[in-house]
C-alpha cells in the first residue's frame, strides 16, 4: 500500500515530480563536480607547478664529488615519485686562456627537469656541447664550429650543437654529456638535482628517504620552489572552497524552493489522508519516505553526473585524466538525503497547524 | 487598475514575495561575488606568484662571464664590469612603476673567512630609497620572500653581516658572534637559511661589500621582482621594428620583455633579460588558475539562474487559481501576463540591486581574507546583473504562467488543477 502510494505520487504528477527530481540532480552534479575539483586541484595543478624544475638538490660537501654509486641509489630511491638530474661541474680553459664552467649531465633529463631552457639545438653526439649564450659570445662560435677546452692539461675538442638561455647561471656554462665529462676530467657528479611530485609531506618523506639513502650528503629542499608552490596552492584551495560553498548553497536553495513547492502543492491530497484518519506522523512517514528516494535517487544520478562534468573540464582544462572518488558518494548521498528531508518536512509542520476543513475547501 | 491588481499582489501576498525576492537577491548575491573573483583572481594571483622571486635581472652591458660552480664564485675580483649603484632609484621612475614589487643588488666579492677563501655577497637588506619625491624601501627581504634570518637583519648602513646556515655550521658561529673577514672582525647579526647557494656564503650589506672589494657605488647585477602579463607572440617582437602605435601597445603592455626594455632605459650601459625558471612558468600557472576560476565562476552563474528560475516557478505555480479566476472574469492572455511579468520585474530589479550591494561586499572582504587585499566590483556590472535577474525571472514565471494560462478556468477555481 505505501508503495503504491508512493509510485502513483510520483506518476500522477510527473511534472512537478520531473522538476524536484531535476533540482536535486542539479544540486547534486555540482557540489560533486566542486568537491571533485577542489580536492583534486593540487594533482590538477601539478604539472605546472613542475615546470619550475627542482625542488630537492642532493650536493656533495664543499670540494667534494658525490659517490660513483650515488646517482643509481637516489634514482632508486625517487623512483616514480619524480626525476633525479646528475651535473659534475669543472673549470676548465678556453684557447685564449679563459676560465669557463664545464658541466656533464644527462641531456634527456635535464630536458625534462628544466623546460624553461630556451636551446636551439640538443647535442646528439657525444663530443657535442651546449653552450651557454654568453659563453657562446665568449667563446665566439658559430653552431657547428670546432672548439678546445683544456682542463689540467688534457684538452677536448668539442663542436657546438646549439645554445641555451635561461637568463641565469647556465648561460655562462658549456654543457656535455656526462659520459665525455667523466672521461675528460675523471670528477663525478658532484650535484643532484631532483623533481619530486607529491603534498609537502610527501616532499619531507622522499627528503627523508633520500637522507637515509645517502648519510654523508646534504638533502634539501629547494626553498624558493616549495615555498612558492604551497603560497599559490593554499591560496588556489581557499578561493575554490569559497567558491564551492557558494555553488552548493544556491544549489541547496533550488531545490529548497522546488522542494517546498511541491509539498504545498499537494496539501490537498495530504488534508484528504489526515480527515481520512493518518496521524501526522503516519503523513509524516510518507512524505519522509518521498523525499529519501527523491533525495537518493537524484543524488546518486547528480553524482554520475558531477563526475561527467568533473571529468570533461579535466579534459579541456588541463588535458588530465579525472579520477573516480567513491569516497564522496557518501557524502554526497548524505547531503541529498538531508536537503530533501528539510525541504519536505518543514512545509508539513506548516500545513499541521492548518485544519482539514479548511484546505478542503480551497483556502 | 492594473497597478492597483500588481499593488495588491504585493501587500496581500509578501510572504510569498519575500521567499522569491530572497532568492533572487541571493542568486545576485553569488553571482556578484563570483563574477568580481573571476575578475579580480588574475591579478590577485599574479601579486601572489612573486613570492617565486625576482623574475627580471639587469647585468652591465658589456658581456661578462660568471665563473661559478655553487657557492663560490671563481672570477677573479675587480674583473668585469659593473653597473652604478646610484641608477638603482630610477628603477622607480619606469612606465611601470606600480609593478615593481621589488629589487635587489648584488656584488660578490671573495674574502678570506677564517681560514677559508668563501664568496660574499652585497646587497640591500630593507633599504630606503628616493626617486623624485616617493620615498620607497626595497632590498633582499622583499625580493627573496622565501631568505629565513636566525637572529636580526642588519642595517644597511652597518657593518654586520649575515652567515649562511651551512657554513655557521661549518664556523661555529651564532648570531652576536664575531667573524673576521679578510682580518677585520664583523658582528653576525643572524643566520641565514635559504636553501640555495646563499646557505654558504656570507651576506653583508652593499656598502660593506663595495670597500670589501674596493669599488665603491659599483653593483654586478640588480634582481628584480615585477608583476607582469604572460608572454605572448606579440611580446617577444623587437619594439624596433614595430609601427608607432603596436610599439606604444607593446610599451604599455606588462610583458616581462617591455620592462626588461623600460629597466634598460632607466639603468645607463645595462642588459636585462627574464630569468626563465620564473618568468615562463608563472604565465602557465596564473593561464590554469584562470581557467578553472571561469568555469567555476560559470558554473555559479547557471546555478543561480536555475535556482532563481525554479524558485519563481514555483512562485507562480502556486497562484494558478488566481489566474483561472481572472480568465474566468474575462482577462486575455496578454494583460495577465503583462500583471505577472511587471511584479518579477519589480522584484528582479530591487532583488538585483539588494544582491548586488551584498555581493561586493562579499567579494571585497572574501578578497581580504584570502590575499590580504580587496577584491572590487567594477560598477558597471550593477546593470548587468540587473539585466541577467531579469531574464532569469521572466524564464521562471514564463513557463509557469503559460502552464497556468493554459488550465481551463473551471478546473483551476474547483481547485484541481
Amino acid at each position: 500500500m505505501y508503495f503504491r502510494m508512493l509510485w502513483r505520487a510520483a506518476v500522477l504528477r510527473k511534472g512537478q515530480a520531473a522538476a524536484a527530481l531535476a533540482a536535486v540532480i542539479v544540486a547534486a552534479a555540482a557540489a560533486t563536480a566542486m568537491l571533485n575539483l577542489y580536492v583534486d586541484v593540487q594533482t590538477k595543478l601539478r604539472k605546472e607547478f613542475r615546470k619550475f624544475g627542482a625542488n630537492i638538490v642532493v650536493q656533495a660537501r664543499t670540494g667534494e664529488t658525490l659517490a660513483p654509486d650515488a646517482v643509481q641509489k637516489i634514482a632508486s630511491t625517487v623512483g616514480s615519485r619524480g626525476l633525479a638530474v646528475p651535473f659534475a661541474y669543472a673549470v676548465a680553459r678556453t684557447d685564449k686562456d679563459q676560465p669557463i664552467v664545464v658541466a656533464g649531465t644527462d641531456f634527456a633529463a635535464a630536458r625534462q627537469l628544466n623546460p624553461w631552457w630556451s636551446v636551439s639545438a640538443w647535442p646528439k653526439s657525444g663530443d657535442e656541447a651546449l653552450v651557454g649564450v654568453r659563453a657562446a659570445t665568449l667563446l665566439r662560435q658559430d653552431s657547428g664550429a670546432p672548439f678546445t677546452l683544456t682542463f689540467q692539461g688534457r684538452r677536448l675538442n668539442l663542436s657546438q650543437a646549439g645554445t641555451v638561455h635561461t637568463g641565469a647561471g647556465e648561460d655562462s656554462r658549456v654543457y656535455v654529456s656526462l659520459q665525455t665529462f667523466r672521461a675528460w676530467t675523471g670528477i663525478d657528479p658532484s650535484v643532484i638535482e631532483i623533481s619530486a611530485s607529491g603534498s609537502s609531506q610527501d616532499i619531507a618523506a622522499t627528503i627523508r628517504d633520500l637522507h637515509d639513502a645517502l648519510p654523508s650528503a646534504d638533502v634539501r629542499a629547494v626553498r624558493q620552489v616549495t615555498e612558492g608552490e604551497a603560497n599559490i596552492l593554499g591560496k588556489t584551495r581557499s578561493t575554490l572552497l569559497w567558491s564551492s560553498a557558494f555553488i552548493v548553497s544556491i544549489a541547496s536553495l533550488c531545490v529548497l524552493a522546488t522542494l517546498m513547492g511541491w509539498v504545498f502543492d499537494r496539501r490537498r491530497d495530504f488534508a484528504i489522508m489526515k480527515a481520512l484518519g493518518a496521524s501526522d506522523r503516519l503523513i509524516a512517514a510518507f512524505v519522509s519516505g518521498e523525499a529519501a528516494i527523491l533525495g537518493l535517487t537524484g543524488g546518486g544520478i547528480g553524482f554520475a553526473a558531477g563526475f561527467g562534468i568533473a571529468e570533461w573540464i579535466g579534459r579541456v582544462n588541463f588535458h588530465a585524466p579525472v579520477a573516480v572518488r567513491l569516497n564522496v558518494l557518501p557524502a554526497i548521498l548524505i547531503g541529498c538525503l538531508a536537503i530533501t528531508l528539510v525541504a519536505t518536512l518543514l512545509p508539513l509542520r506548516l500545513l499541521r497547524a492548518i485544519q482539514p476543513a479548511m484546505i478542503l475547501r480551497g483556502e | 487598475m492594473f497597478v492597483r491588481l500588481v499593488y495588491e499582489s504585493f501587500r496581500r501576498q509578501t510572504r510569498r514575495k519575500l521567499l522569491v525576492a530572497i532568492a533572487v537577491t541571493l542568486g545576485a548575491t553569488v553571482s556578484t561575488a563570483m563574477i568580481g573573483i573571476a575578475t579580480g583572481i588574475g591579478d590577485k594571483i599574479s601579486r601572489e606568484l612573486r613570492t617565486y622571486g625576482a623574475n627580471l635581472v639587469v647585468t652591465p652591458e658589456e658581456d661578462t662571464l660568471d665563473v661559478q660552480i655553487g657557492s663560490v664564485n671563481l672570477k677573479p675580483s675587480g674583473t668585469g664590469a659593473y653597473l652604478d649603484e646610484a641608477a638603482l632609484p630610477k628603477i622607480k621612475g619606469i612606465f611601470w612603476r606600480n609593478n615593481i614589487t621589488a629589487f635587489a643588488p648584488e656584488l660578490p666579492v671573495n674574502v678570506q673567512v677564517g681560514r677559508e677563501q668563501i664568496t660574499l655577497l652585497g646587497t640591500y637588506f630593507s633599504k630606503p630609497l628616493q626617486f623624485g619625491r616617493d620615498t620607497f624601501t626595497t632590498g633582499a627581504e622583499k625580493a627573496f620572500p622565501w631568505w629565513k634570518v636566525q637572529g636580526a637583519w642588519p642595517t644597511d648602513d652597518s657593518d654586520d653581516v649575515l652567515v649562511g646556515e651551512k657554513l655557521a655550521a661549518n664556523l661555529r658561529t651564532s648570531p652576536g658572534s664575531n667573524i673576521s673577514i679578510d682580518g677585520s672582525p664583523h658582528r653576525v647579526s643572524g643566520i641565514l637559511s635559504t636553501g640555495g647557494t646563499e646557505d654558504e656564503q656570507v651576506v653583508a650589506p652593499l656598502s660593506l661589500a663595495q670597500s670589501l672589494a674596493g669599488k665603491p657605488g659599483a653593483v654586478r647585477k640588480i634582481f628584480v621582482s615585477a608583476v607582469t602579463k604572460p608572454e605572448d607572440a606579440f611580446a617577444r617582437r623587437n619594439p624596433d621594428s614595430l609601427n608607432p602605435a603596436d610599439r606604444d601597445r607593446w610599451y604599455c603592455s606588462p610583458y616581462p620583455q617591455s620592462i626588461a626594455y623600460q629597466l634598460r632605459e632607466a639603468i645607463p650601459h645595462s642588459h636585462a633579460e627574464q630569468i626563465r625558471q620564473v618568468a615562463q612558468n608563472e604565465g602557465s600557472i596564473l593561464s590554469r588558475i584562470k581557467g578553472i576560476i571561469l568555469l567555476i565562476t560559470l558554473a555559479a552563474l547557471l546555478t543561480s539562474g536555475l535556482a532563481v528560475s525554479a524558485a519563481m516557478a514555483t512562485a507562480m505555480f502556486e497562484r494558478r487559481t488566481e489566474v483561472g479566476l481572472m480568465k474566468a472574469l474575462g482577462a486575455g492572455y496578454f494583460p495577465l501576463s503583462m500583471i505577472y511579468f511587471t511584479e518579477a520585474l519589480l522584484l528582479a530589479v530591487t532583488g538585483g540591486v539588494f544582491g548586488f550591494f551584498l555581493g561586493t561586499l562579499l567579494a571585497r572582504e572574501l578578497g581580504r581574507a584570502i590575499f590580504g587585499s580587496q577584491i572590487a566590483v567594477a560598477p558597471v556590472l550593477l546593470p548587468v546583473i540587473i539585466g541577467l535577474a531579469v531574464a532569469v525571472t521572466f524564464a521562471g514565471s514564463a513557463l509557469a504562467i503559460r502552464r497556468a494560462v493554459k488550465f481551463d478556468p473551471v478546473l483551476a477555481l474547483r481547485g484541481e488543477a
